[in-house]
């Protein structure tokens, strides 16, 4: 058996699997943040000539993939899966990206845990045999998201001061068994999470347990110490999800302040006017794809934990009195080099 | 290890929500209430100059009304349609959305957005999402009023 199952979330990547080539392809705003560097390609508006902000997020989509893509010298043909998921309904700009591959295609859904539940399931496959690379992808667009989750992007609602805001951008990665040395140890998947929040406009509450909680499967099961890792990022909880999250912890004897960090509260400067942070699959994919990718490749860092979080917000359900549950997968990153 | 997050922290839902309040950042209520107070009397005084003026020209009071509020819905959608409403009621808040400014601006911003879906599919039946529940609801309590009134 080549991942060996650790607990019930916890599995060892024993056969290596490598995060190998990333594309961050992000939106003007996320352009004016503090990772811009980071970015492969800023895009200066957010319809990019399309006719509307879904046909304009799966170019972003593919632009990733091609360029993840190019960087690795790979046609599409070279990869075993494209395993995709994105924010919106039918998880349509992930499933027309997929045309664009002709290799079989999984669509999967963890809301903005996309990143993560990608990796997760493509270094099972890979490391369990069944295939020598796999192209992953998920995008986020804070109009296309908007517009399917609240209000109409011109809508003149005033925001609350805990809101977030849904970051626009596109990540994706190619994951091989031979091309280090950034690996996949460890994958934790989590379960649904639900401590009653029903406030759409305040997710960050509702998936900081769900975070906390995979921290704590991926700590007792791996019996690693947060101390182990260089960085621990969450998704997108935001600054009051974060917090909770870290008192969350702290309940149960973790100390993780100094280590660990939000993607959403990494993704823009306070002068944004953001409100909470980030939210929406790219916080994690642009910041973990880009910033992170370059320190653990460069050894800058050597061992990461990233924790992408997911709400499973249904508006239908919200409005049917439902709570909001919520789910978050860990995967650890660790470059070889440094063992 | 397969344990509820209940059980994880030790934490029961009541509870958490209660953490969820503290750490919720406190809205600036004052710098609000006097934003959209200044706001929403600076809309009405412009109302009641339109009504000045229409009165002035011959109409009465209650016939002026009628421009007045035609106007104000240009301006909304107007507005809405530069982009500029949502940007000045990020600070007005209540001051811009509850006079029929907002009104206006719910039912241009629907109909702007769900343009890409056609006229008939998207501006047709999209435009009233927001205010179709005002326009309802308004029609069926003057209905049952105006029923009342002519009763009594």
């Amino acid at each position: 058996m080549s991942a060996a199952k650790n607990g019930a979330h916890t599995f060892s990547i024993e056969k290596p699997v490598y995060l190998s080539f990333t594309g961050a392809i992000a939106g003007p705003k996320e352009g004016k943040g503090p990772l811009a560097p980071d970015y492969d390609v800023v895009k200066q508006d957010l319809k990019l000539g399309q006719k509307s902000f879904e046909k304009a997020e799966r170019m972003m989509m593919k632009e990733a993939c091609d360029l993840a893509l190019s960087k690795g010298n790979y046609r599409p043909e070279d990869l075993d899966y494209f395993i995709a998921g994105d924010l919106l309904n039918q998880i349509t700009v992930s499933g027309y990206s997929a045309l664009n591959y002709p290799i079989p295609f999984l669509g999967i859904y963890g809301a903005c845990a996309n990143l993560t539940q990608s990796m997760g399931l493509g270094a099972l496959l890979i490391s369990g045999g069944y295939g020598e690379r796999a192209l992953l992808a998920t995008s986020s667009h804070n109009c296309s998201a908007e517009r399917q989750y609240r209000y109409p992007t011109e809508y003149g609602f005033q925001k609350p001061c805990h809101a977030q805001w849904t970051v626009t951008g596109a990540g994706a990665a190619v994951i091989t068994a031979d091309v280090p040395p950034v690996r996949i140890t460890t994958v934790t998947l989590g379960e649904l999470a639900d401590l009653g929040m029903r406030d759409p406009a305040c997710l960050g509450t509702a998936m900081a347990p769900a975070a906390a909680a995979a921290m704590v499967y991926h700590f007792e099961e791996t019996g690693r110490d947060p101390s182990f890792y260089d960085a621990i990022v969450s998704g997108d909880l935001g600054q009051v999800g974060k917090e909770l999250a870290i008192d969350l912890l702290f309940r149960r004897g973790y100390n993780v302040g100094d280590i660990y960090n939000d993607c959403g509260t990494m993704i823009y400067y306070p002068h944004q006017q953001v409100n909470s942070g980030g939210s929406g699959c790219a916080a994690s994919a642009l910041v973990v794809l880009g910033n992170l990718f370059r320190r653990l490749s460069q050894g800058e860092i050597n061992r990461a934990l990233v924790v992408a979080t997911g709400a499973m917000h249904s508006p239908t359900a919200c409005l049917q009195g439902d709570s909001i549950p919520a789910l978050a997968y860990a995967v650890s990153l660790e470059n070889e080099t440094s063992q | 290890m397969s344990k509820k997050v209940e059980d994880i922290f030790e934490i029961s839902s009541d509870e958490y929500q209660q953490m969820v309040e503290q750490k919720k950042p406190r809205p600036p209520l004052g710098k609000n209430l006097l934003l959209a107070f200044l706001s929403g009397g600076f809309l009405a005084l412009v109302g009641q100059l339109i009504i000045n003026f229409f009165t002035g020209l011959g109409f009465t009071p209650s016939e002026a009304a009628d421009p007045m509020v035609a106007i104000f819905i240009f301006l909304g959608a107007l507005a809405t349609g530069l982009g500029v409403f949502d940007k000045i009621s990020h600070y007005t808040g209540a001051g811009t959305a509850i006079p029929v400014t907002g009104f206006a601006n719910s039912i241009t911003s629907a109909a702007l957005e769900f343009k890409k879906e056609g006229l008939v599919t998207g501006v047709g039946s999209k435009m009233f999402v927001l205010a179709g529940s005002v326009i309802v609801f308004g029609v069926v309590t003057a209905l049952i009023i105006g029923v009342i009134s002519a009763i009594i």
